[in-house]
């Protein structure tokens, strides 16, 4: 079983319209990238789950979206605050792959830095909606960016292991690989079968089968 | 006998979490039917100001695969295990029922606000179960009843055991944006803080009405909510939304509890009464 610990928070960075929250490590096993640990939001009743971005020595990183009252809650954390921390959960990525490309959409390239670095930086494409979302892609040094209306899609080369987080019709449009998806959760743990999420016509519970799953080629 | 802490039916899964539900006195399963069920179409949770909405649907294995596959790993455990037993029919309540056996009890969940409900009243669900099954029989009532202690009087006449009160209730979010339902089912059951009033108005009614056990849940999340249900009525206690913020909250409550004489308040809140003795 995972631990649940009461983390510091070391800051909150504005990246473009997002926030990064460095929380003290304190020991706790930051797990295989696209992993997730679900955050205790202040004032709310349930945690948030959200992907580890990147590993430093001694801390852990996440990259929010402040879009909903939790996220905007965590956005709102200040140094020295402290909140309770649950994971590494769910399946990450296998990183056991030969030509490694990863793809990111907008917020879900959250699991990406934390995946380069343990890849050893392979080429990568991050697709944003805007120029000011695109901002984040500070966090990925010599990804190649594209914005709306040219998407991860139209610039996808050939012959390469998918590795992937984003929104929906974007895991959905691309051919193969492995794709990292998102759901409301309750718990992280497979207790609430909340997080159930319709692929290859089966529901699966994304906090014990997923988040990552591997998808079929075309 | 102490209070017992259980979790709530459906907030937790003791094969994935088997380190969470040996913190707990027995293990609650989620609702079995006699087929297997998916649930209802994702998005199946929202997050509510002070609770939590969820339309999940049932989703489980089917009660053959369940005593094929799912009981023998639960006994493993080592831990009393209560099956909750759903349906559309009293038949499919019954049926379920004849075929487990060595099992601590069975609770009936006659209240799902998320799928259609049977057509049988909870009383003539009870009754078919009596006959089918000499395991203890605890009713799941939801609060939505306008007579709560009538149905609780029908069911114990019908032969329930115990009561478990409460279910979650029926509620609705919207998206700010679109100003449409969040859940794709439409509505939801409500649970967490925002439950607990109520769930301790049902379980103060259905003492006073019964001479039935009751498993009081509803909002639990602290060891100041255990002492509430008990000082209710409510003989044992179950966790359910709490679980999912906190894998660790039985743990955490019970620690806190260690100093409480719990036997002290059962019962306590109502009037004219400092005590009861408990007759099981």
């Amino acid at each position: 079983m995972p631990r649940r610990e009461p983390l510091n928070v070391v800051g909150v960075e504005p990246v473009g319209p997002y926030a990064l929250l460095r929380l003290v490590r304190n020991g706790m096993d930051p797990g295989v990238p696209g992993q997730f640990f679900m955050l205790e939001a202040p004032g709310r009743v349930l945690p948030r789950a959200l992907s580890l971005c990147l590993a430093p020595p001694s801390e852990l990183h996440f990259l929010i979206d402040p879009i909903g009252p939790g996220t905007q809650a965590l956005a709102r954390l200040d140094r020295g605050d402290v909140i309770n921390v649950f994971g590494p959960l769910g399946n990450g990525f296998d990183l056991d792959v030969e030509r490694p490309l990863l793809v990111g959409g907008g917020i879900g390239m959250a699991p990406l830095p934390y995946l380069a670095e343990a890849l050893r930086f392979p080429p990568a494409i991050l697709g944003f909606r805007s120029e000011l979302h695109a901002q984040a892609a500070v966090l990925m040094p010599g990804a190649e960016v594209v914005i709306d209306p040219v998407f991860v899609t139209d610039v996808l080369p050939d012959g390469y292991d998918i590795l992937a987080c984003g929104p929906e019709p974007m895991l959905r449009a691309l051919p193969s690989g492995q794709l990292a998806w998102e759901a409301p959760m309750a718990c992280g743990y497979g207790a609430c079968y909340g997080c159930a999420v319709e692929i290859d016509g089966e529901l699966k519970r994304l906090c014990v089968e997923g988040p990552v799953l591997a998808a079929a080629a075309a | 006998m102490p209070p017992q802490l259980l979790n709530a039916s459906g907030c937790l899964d003791a094969l994935v979490a088997p380190d969470v539900a040996r913190q707990l006195d027995g293990f609650v399963t989620k609702t079995i039917t006699p087929l297997p069920r998916e649930g209802n179409a994702p998005p199946r949770i929202a997050e509510t100001d002070h609770g939590m909405l969820n339309a999940i649907g049932l989703a489980n294995p089917g009660r053959d695969r369940f005593v094929a596959e799912h009981l023998p790993r639960l006994r493993e455990l080592g831990l009393p295990l209560w099956i909750s037993v759903g349906g559309f029919s009293s038949e499919d309540y019954a049926e379920t029922c004849a075929i487990l056996g060595d099992v601590h009890a069975i609770e009936l969940n006659l209240s799902c606000p998320n799928v259609d409900e049977a057509a049988d009243s909870a009383a003539e669900i009870v009754a078919a179960c009596r006959l089918a099954t000499p395991l203890p029989l605890y009713a799941k009532l939801s609060a939505a009843h306008s007579d709560l202690a009538e149905v609780a009087r029908a069911v114990a006449a019908a032969g329930a055991d115990g009561l478990s009160l409460i279910n979650t209730l029926r509620g609705l979010a919207l998206d700010p944006q679109t100003r449409q339902p969040v859940l794709a089912r439409g509505s939801g059951g409500l649970s967490g803080p925002s439950l607990k009033p109520i769930a301790l108005h049902a379980v103060h009614t259905c003492y006073a009405a019964t001479q039935l056990p009751i498993i009081g849940m509803g909002g639990v999340a602290t060891a100041q909510d255990v002492i509430d249900m008990v000082a209710c009525g409510a003989r044992h206690v179950a966790i359910g939304t709490a679980l999912f913020s906190n894998p660790d909250a039985p743990r955490r409550i019970r620690e806190d509890l260690a100093a409480v004489a719990l036997d002290d308040i059962f019962g306590c809140a109502h009037a004219g009464t400092t005590s009861r003795v408990y007759a099981t």
